[in-house]
């Protein structure tokens, strides 16, 4: 067996932030087992992600710039994946756990008929095993799990792990390979790609401004969204507000919206029902602003503000400036 | 055609799930269909309405009497249902599910598309969607926001899928398995005659051998502990003052301190 794997996924010619956090878990694993990082990198651009790859901790990069590759697609990213893992037969194939993460890994675990362990958040050798910590029940609960087969294929939660110290006079060797279908074998063809408004990605958030039924109407979710470009945070919702039309779906976190885990999640009118906290177990300080002394949320929340949103928020932002300009 | 959709059981989003002993356990609610999976039906139910499905069929892996999920599935309108259940997918994987699943399937003829929830919220892998399409060997399209267009007689689909980096579109080809989201449609409720016709419902129960599974094919991965998640002690600290702005700076005092901003 050879090598611990890691796919770097990448959007318009960058690597998303989860790659790395993925290339340094890889190479600490690789280190306990004595072997070699190996990055995957795909599509345009894939060479010079490849040099990153190094810089983070990758050994060596196995690299494919073929035109059928441009953009992510689960034929032919599974296919050459599968077929290079059937021929060299890695350890370990590492990914981030978002939506073409989970789709590759999925695959490649079907063509290599091995296990796959996904939106890890934790990891450990107990007994000459790897041990794998996952959320299970939207958080409710851990699981502990085990792969026992081989290759184990994990995919990792975005800022489970941290993202390794670049090390710019690290280098690595590059090896081109061939795509593994024509563009005539590939059914799915992609039309139109409308990015996300430019906005910070909520699973990619470090702060999050969160707003519930409580903010009011459309009008609190415009102060809210000042708010949190004022500080470079993400804006979420909690389904009520997205279910009375005040914000579109893509914004709710919980159990039928996104997971999140940033350093702070500002929770403004949300009452924290256990639907929504299950979006927010893995974040590190949770701050309430409600009304409500008693609301649920309080009962997980680090610090509460009692109050009306509408008189909190701007004296907030105004502090936030004041402090950190 | 015929639409399968995949349906599962779990326990009701509001329960208080804990696990004592080693063991999970969950109280003061009943197992519903996985919330996710209302969205699936619902849309198999929508492309039979609009003439493009003449059939719609669920399907569910568990014990025998793991009937909610797929029972809330007749009771809103679908046309079949089955059991997949053997002693032989006790705590299977997504491995062995989707491989339950595909074989299933296969039984069924003229299935245009599958349609799964996006994940199940007991299990939350997300997986199962991904590894039945590669195990039928068909096009698959997770993450889907919107059917744009299905012509079954040309055997193309078109939809809108939602992922971190934005709204795609692709065209893809039938038979097709899809993962669906919750913007997608609004779930029926059940209506009384539905309802009636799920709880008189035999829901046939197809073996291990009646799917033909490979015996060569295991789970893989294993679960031996799970816990309950560590909480934050005790009740927030509630900041006070007397004015908002008094709140607001002792707070941002604080998450500087915390090294959260
Ligand atoms: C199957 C299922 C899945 C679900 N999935 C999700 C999910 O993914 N995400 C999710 O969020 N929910 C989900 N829910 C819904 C969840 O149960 C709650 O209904 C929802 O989270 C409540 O949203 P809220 O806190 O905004 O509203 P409410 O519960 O109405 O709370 C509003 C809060 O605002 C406070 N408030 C009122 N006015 C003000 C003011 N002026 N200033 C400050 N505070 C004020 C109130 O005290 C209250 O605490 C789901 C439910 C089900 C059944
Ligand atoms: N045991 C099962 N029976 C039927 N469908 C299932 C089963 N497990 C998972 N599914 C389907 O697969 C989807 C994703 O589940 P998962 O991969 O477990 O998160 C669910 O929304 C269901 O549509």
């Amino acid at each position: 067996m050879s090598g611990v794997w890691v796919w770097i996924e990448q959007v318009g010619g960058k690597a998303i932030n989860v790659s790395w956090e993925a290339v340094g878990l890889a190479r600490s694993l690789a280190d306990d087992l004595g072997q070699t990082v190996i990055a995957l990198v795909f599509g345009a651009n894939a060479s010079e992600l490849a040099h990153e790859a190094f810089q983070y901790g990758a050994d060596r990069a196995i690299v494919c710039e073929d035109a059928t590759l441009a953009e992510f697609r689960l034929e032919p990213y599974a296919t050459l994946v599968s077929r290079l893992a059937q021929e060299r037969r890695p350890a370990v194939i590492l990914a981030g756990a978002s939506s073409c993460g989970r789709d590759l890994t999925g695959a490649v675990a079907v063509d290599l008929e091995t296990g796959l362990i996904s939106d890890v958040i934790g990891i450990g050798w107990e007994d000459g095993m790897l041990k794998l910590v996952r959320p299970v029940y939207t958080g409710k609960l851990l699981a502990k799990e085990i792969c026992g087969s081989s290759p184990q294929i994990i995919t990792i939660r975005k800022r489970a792990f941290q993202a390794p110290v670049v090390d710019e006079k690290r280098t690595g060797k590059i090896e081109t390979v061939a795509a593994a279908l024509a563009e005539d074998d590939i059914v799915t063809k992609i039309v139109s790609m409308e990015a996300s408004t430019g906005q910070i990605g909520l699973a990619d958030a470090s702060i999050i401004v969160s707003g519930g039924r409580g903010v009011g109407g459309p009008n609190g979710f415009d102060l809210l969204w000042q708010f949190s470009n004022a500080i470079g945070a993400a804006l979420g919702a909690s389904r009520a507000a997205v279910d009375v039309g005040w914000i579109d779906y893509e914004y709710q976190v919980g159990q039928t919206g996104k997971t999140v885990s940033p350093d702070l999640y500002i929770a403004c009118g949300i009452s924290g029902a256990i639907q929504h906290q299950a979006g927010i177990r893995t974040a590190k300080v949770i701050v309430s602003i409600n009304t409500d002394p008693e609301a649920p949320i309080l009962k997980t929340a680090r610090y509460a503000i009692v109050g009306d949103v509408v008189d909190v928020v701007p004296s907030l932002m105004e502090a936030f400036e004041k402090r950190l300009g | 055609m015929r639409v399968v959709v995949c349906v599962k059981e779990t326990p009701d989003t509001a329960a208080n799930i804990e696990v004592s002993e080693g063991i999970v356990t969950w109280s003061g609610t009943s197992p519903v269909i996985n919330p996710w999976d209302e969205y699936a039906v619902e849309e198999s139910l929508l492309l039979k309405e609009k003439g493009l499905a003449t059939v719609c069929t669920a399907i569910t892996m568990g014990n025998e009497d793991t009937c909610e999920g797929i029972k809330h599935a007749i009771a809103m309108g679908v046309d079949e249902a089955v059991l997949v259940s053997d002693p032989a997918l006790a705590k299977a994987d997504t491995l062995l599910t989707s491989h339950a699943l595909s074989q299933a399937i296969r039984r069924f003829d003229h299935v245009g598309l599958v349609i799964f929830g996006r994940q199940a919220i007991d299990g939350d892998t997300g997986q199962t969607a991904v590894q039945v399409g590669r195990r039928l060997g068909w096009n698959t399209l997770t993450y889907v926001s919107k059917i744009l267009a299905l012509d079954v007689i040309a055997g193309t689909i078109t939809v809108e899928r939602m992922l971190e980096q934005g709204k795609q579109v692709c065209i893809g080809r039938l038979p097709t398995v899809i993962s669906v989201l919750k913007c997608i449609n609004e779930p029926r409720y059940p209506s009384f005659i539905g309802l009636r016709r799920a709880s008189q419902f035999e829901i046939p129960v197809w073996s291990g051998a009646d799917v033909m599974l490979d015996p060569a094919v295991t789970s893989k991965v294993t679960w031996p502990e799970v816990s309950n998640v560590p909480v934050h002690a005790g009740f927030a600290e509630i900041i006070e003052g007397t004015t908002a702005q008094e709140k607001a700076e002792k707070l941002v005092e604080k998450l500087i301190a915390d090294k959260v901003i």
